[in-house]
């Protein structure tokens, strides 16, 4: 039996939203009753182009409907643009987590929702302009590639817990494993870490990451210009900086601190960050 | 577990904890009662005491089956057994052809039954051992053993029969059998989990597969699960006074439900030759909805229930014998088993159909399909 949060449970046994729009403004359908689990999503806009109502149908197991009914719950009251943002791990994170093995069932909510997105614009997720990999489950390269960039996804495994490919007859492993390994490499040459978890750092954490925030972002844009930074103390969300060499002098050092370190330690850490300086 | 088990285990535990393969007095009751105990178990085998071997579960007593006759044929290396077996075996089968073995799995048809020509093609006298289960453990379909052990033992091949499911539900008469070795579980006689049984006929060649001491006549070394050996001695002199039940009482009971479930749930499909299938066991699967949502719902109610659908296990595909079998996918993914016993009685029946149609329906009223389905139908 698995482990399914209290919310998991609740979401299954007592699903939102359930049913199809008629007339929806954009309706998207993914799986199929051969992969062992679908969902067809449909919503309606109101007059600021908010998601007004959204409805779902899904055929699955309990962390598929869970997951469905999540989504729907999620999206309404937003704008397109701002639905087009929710990821996979925000539905499993509205949901209190999900087992690793059901991880699919969330990316399947991501998917539905890209779909119906997409019917709105008069767009269409073509399948055919993407290979397949897995023919077991139809699952594309697009997808996969998706699924390891969005959930830093490092093993075959992995992959078909999140996407399903490779959970048939395998034949598609060494394929699978090869996108790892190219994606990977590319995360890696764009810098690209993976998306920052949104649960509260520690401490311990945050001191860490603005040490390597700094010592990434900053300190070499400082150095080219002969001036240096140092971090003397963090305490709750203010960051105490001295300011080095060139810097400590410079005219425009408070324009430094507040446009420049502050900015990135706000994208990279955590954004209630304020940077003070500490006068030598 | 039955209370009649418990209760003889017990002292086992306190009083007569002596090893049995010690020479002193407090051992030696003990060895008289393991003793009893496997006289117990071969008499409900129709077998004798000295061919019964007791080992840790079903799973031990299939590899110890399987890995002591190809030790003892080691210039033989090919090995036969169905698609549709237990994991014991089949993934001993996916095991051997990683180490060079040819493995030959013989199909099953829509009902799940055996095609008996395969398997005389498939023989060779390369051929080290056949593994065909007396019945499946997802749907109960009973193999024809005798007529599957006269094919095998025409051409001078041991034969092994995993009877795991089988055991206490159907009578197994080893005196008048082709089987050579055969598997049993504790757990599925009502004795508890962590004992099993293997039947080695005597004049078989068998290497041990668990190496150790003297034990089990050496046939498998470790000492003696002494409790649990009484337990299971006590749970098969239950199942030959319980058999006739099994065939009577609890196939009736079974029947109703299934006939039941069949007239008040429409798309619902029964798995399985009816014709040849254990009396306890029910395979249905519900097209166009999943089965560990029926599961959850039905264990919310106090119903146990297992699956053949993926979503139970972790895997991404319903079951291998279902898949096997070629059940249509729209319902393959909505498989459920139920498994009823002397224990089970028809007020509880009664319970399941009152609940079941209601969740079914729940289900596919969230289903994409099933209103496509309905449409499809001219239906509204």
């Amino acid at each position: 039996m698995w482990d399914y949060t209290e919310k998991v449970k609740d979401h299954f046994l007592n699903p939102r939203n359930v049913g199809e729009i008629e007339n929806p403004d954009g309706a998207g359908e993914v799986g199929s009753l051969a992969c062992g689990d679908a969902l067809r999503l449909s919503f309606k806009l109101d007059e600021q182009k908010k998601i007004k109502e959204a409805k779902f149908k899904t055929f699955g197991c309990a962390s598929a409907i869970a997951s469905s009914s999540a989504l729907t719950e999620i999206i309404k009251g937003m704008t397109l643009e701002e639905a087009e943002k929710v990821t996979n791990q925000d539905i499993a994170n509205y949901l209190g987590g999900l087992p690793e093995e059901k991880m699919h069932c969330s990316v399947m909510g991501r998917e539905a929702l890209e779909s119906a997105i997409a019917n709105y614009r008069g767009q269409k997720v073509v399948k055919e302009d993407f290979e397949i990999v897995c023919k077991c489950f139809g699952v594309t390269d697009r997808e996969i590639i998706k699924a390891i960039r969005e959930n830093d996804l490092k093993t075959v495994e992995q992959v078909t817990y999140y996407t399903k490919a490779g959970g048939g007859c395998a034949q598609c492993h060494p394929k699978i494993e090869a996108i790892i390994e190219q994606v990977r490499k590319e995360m890696e040459k764009e810098g690209l870490r993976p998306k920052p978890e949104k649960r509260k750092l520690t401490n311990i954490q945050k001191i860490k990451l603005i040490e390597e925030t700094l010592g990434r972002e900053i300190v070499p844009a400082l150095k080219a210009d002969g001036g240096d930074i140092d971090l003397i103390d963090v305490d709750g969300s203010k960051v105490y900086v001295a300011l080095r060499g060139k810097c400590s002098f410079c005219p425009s050092s408070e324009f430094t601190l507040k446009q420049y370190v502050e900015s990135k330690l706000k994208e990279f850490v955590s954004d209630d960050l304020v940077v003070e300086e500490v006068k030598p | 577990m039955a209370p009649e088990v418990l209760e003889a285990m017990l002292p086992y535990f306190s009083e007569f904890y002596g090893n049995p393969s010690s020479m002193h007095f407090f051992g030696g009751q003990v060895q008289k009662k393991i003793n009893e105990a496997r006289e117990k178990v071969a008499d409900f085998l129709g077998a004798e005491p000295s061919e019964i071997v007791f080992t840790s579960c079903g799973t031990e007593s299939d590899n110890a089956a399987i890995f002591g006759t190809l030790d003892s044929y080691p210039e033989k290396r090919h090995f036969i057994t169905s698609r549709v077996e237990h994991p014991a075996v089949m993934n001993v089968s996916s095991y051997l052809n990683r180490k060079g073995y040819r493995t030959t799995e013989i199909a099953v048809d829509r009902e799940g039954r055996l095609d008996l020509d395969d398997l005389k093609e498939a023989i060779t006298d390369n051929t080290a051992i056949v593994s065909i289960m007396y019945a499946n453990n997802e749907t109960g379909v009973i193999f024809p053993i005798e007529e599957i052990g006269q094919i095998v033992k025409s051409s001078g091949i041991p034969f092994h029969t995993d009877a795991v499911q089988a055991a206490g539900k159907i009578p197994l008469n080893m005196k008048k059998s082709t089987v050579d070795t055969l598997s049993i579980s504790g757990h599925k006689l009502h004795a508890p989990k962590g004992i099993g049984i293997l039947y080695i006929r005597k004049g078989t060649k068998f290497s041990p597969f668990m190496i150790g001491g003297h034990q089990e006549k050496g046939r498998r070394g470790g000492t003696e699960n002494v409790p649990y050996i009484i337990g299971i001695g006590k749970a098969c002199e239950l199942a030959k006074k319980h058999l006739e039940d099994e065939n009577t009482k609890v196939r009736a009971l079974r029947d109703y439900l299934e006939s039941k479930i069949l007239e008040k749930i429409p798309n619902t499909l029964v798995n399985g030759d009816s014709k040849s299938r254990l009396p306890n066991t029910v395979s249905v699967s519900f097209e166009y909805v999943e089965g560990e949502s029926i599961l959850l719902l039905l264990s919310d109610l106090g119903i146990c229930a297992s699956s053949g659908s993926a979503c139970t296990s972790g895997s991404l595909e319903p079951s291998h014998v279902l898949r096997a079998m070629g059940v249509p996918f729209t319902a393959a993914h909505g498989s459920i088993r139920f498994s009823l016993s002397i224990y089970n009685t028809k007020e509880e029946m009664d319970y399941i159909i009152e609940h079941l149609p209601p969740i079914i329906q729940r289900l596919r009223d969230i289903s994409p399909f099933w209103k496509d389905y309905l449409k499809s139908q001219g239906k509204k």
